[in-house]
């Protein structure tokens, strides 16, 4: 992505108020967050896909992560927490080895400094079984949290395989929402996009819609999610949607081609289309600066 | 085998969803149907490329070898769960040629993201 086009997003985003990205390489991480006491910032990894084996793909699909969580761990100030918006593991049919692979992503990311951190699962974590192992390692698949003034919610849009969120949850939502103001900050925490970015290549929610509607009774709401791949930014009416990147492939722009296929390694430019982000939180504005952070060799 | 007709209706989202199930007669087979048997596996259709003509009902009949699996086929706004042990009817018209994609929207494992293949609509 390039600065024009950066500070376009910028300026259509920042003009409803609602949230501010800012997506570049060359700034060091951590260095310019200016601390006051309603700012805070926190850190987002996806995709890891712990037990992913294609060399084409990623030839150091065993060292993606930890570099990442050693990247985290070098920031020159540490964020409040960190939040893994699922595909924590690549998915499996073998139930030993499903948990093999979240004992070992849960023992990579215990070496993070920061020791407050967040998951969610991902289609890979939670469909096949609907949520089982994943509950074993990582406890509730839909959950909230209160940071500094910031309401976070959790949902799970991966757990039914037919990537519903499904009424439950949604009436769960619908409830937590009432015990809120109609202008708190709210961040949104989930793996699928919830509206319909590219519903052929399986990037949607079969009911993100009716999320969606739900959420829009609220003015200063902020979804944060994964699942494609690639750093994407879209509004919904006032809500704003923030794709992160994997840490372990790329995938192609939505709907650039008639089906998706990973993007292969290229050893001239390594890493490339990976990395994590940190997300700082202005909370007076109700805005969020995302600075994306490449993987580093 | 259980056998299902699924009837479609048009919701708001565009996409024709099951209304009812009743069990299927032989009767229920118009003569000028193409019919199409199309078994689902992990990870494949088979057939994977199918080809039909505009203007003429086609009758899809979907059945799953092993797991639940999903069959969207969004140009046409059709999408159906595929279990083992039904056979799911999807009656449609083709209004337009060209080659469309269909795919497995029901997450099934590893091999999930190549579960797909074509439709192709010729005069």
């Amino acid at each position: 992505m390039t600065d024009i086009i950066n500070r376009r997003d910028l300026l259509k985003l920042a003009g409803v108020g609602v949230a501010v990205f800012v997506s570049g390489t060359r700034a060091r991480a951590g260095s310019s967050l200016q601390k006051d006491t309603e700012s805070f910032y926190f850190v987002q990894l996806s995709d890891t896909h712990w037990g992913f084996n294609g060399p084409n793909i990623n030839p150091d699909s065993q060292g993606t992560l930890k570099k990442a969580v050693a990247g985290v761990n070098s920031l020159d100030e540490q964020p409040d927490f960190v939040v893994f918006t699922g595909d924590l593991t690549q998915t499996t049919d073998d139930r030993k080895v499903r948990r093999d692979r979240m004992a070992e992503f849960r023992d990579i990311v215990s070496h993070l400094k920061v020791k407050t951190v967040r998951f969610m699962p991902g289609e890979h974590d939670a469909s096949l079984d609907r949520g089982e192992a994943y509950q074993e390692f990582f406890g509730d698949l839909h959950y909230t949290f209160d940071h500094n003034g910031v309401h976070f919610i959790v949902l799970d849009n991966v757990s039914d395989p037919t990537a519903a969120v499904g009424e439950k949850q949604l009436q769960w939502l619908q409830s937590d929402l009432k015990q809120v103001s109609d202008d708190a900050r709210i961040v949104v925490l989930t793996h699928r996009p919830l509206f319909d970015l590219a519903p052929d290549w399986d990037w949607a929610t079969r009911d993100g819609a009716a999320v969606i509607n739900t959420l829009m009774t609220h003015s200063n709401v902020t979804v944060l999610y994964g699942h494609i791949h690639q750093e994407h930014h879209h509004m919904t009416g006032h809500i704003a949607h923030h794709a992160a990147k994997s840490l372990m492939w790329a995938l192609p722009e939505p709907g650039s081609a008639p089906r998706k296929s990973q993007i292969p390694w290229n050893p001239a430019e390594p890493y490339k289309g990976l990395g994590f982000r940190n997300v700082a939180a202005r909370v007076r504005q109700a805005r969020y600066e995302i600075e994306e952070i490449p993987v580093k060799g | 085998m259980k056998r299902l007709v699924i009837f479609l209706v048009a919701a708001s989202d565009g996409y024709l969803h099951q209304q009812s199930i009743i069990r299927s007669t032989a009767q229920d087979v118009r003569r000028d149907e193409q019919i199409i048997r199309i078994t689902a596996s992990s990870f494949e259709f088979k057939p994977s490329e199918i080809t039909v003509r505009k203007g003429v009902p086609v009758l899809l009949e979907l059945t799953s070898k092993d797991r639940h699996h999903g069959f969207k086929l969004a140009e046409f706004h059709i999408r159906v769960d595929v279990k083992p042990g039904v056979t799911e009817d999807v009656r449609f018209v083709p209004n337009k040629t060209g080659t469309f994609t269909f795919f497995c929207d029901v997450f099934c494992g590893d091999g999930h993201e190549d579960m797909s293949g074509t439709i192709t609509v010729v005069e």
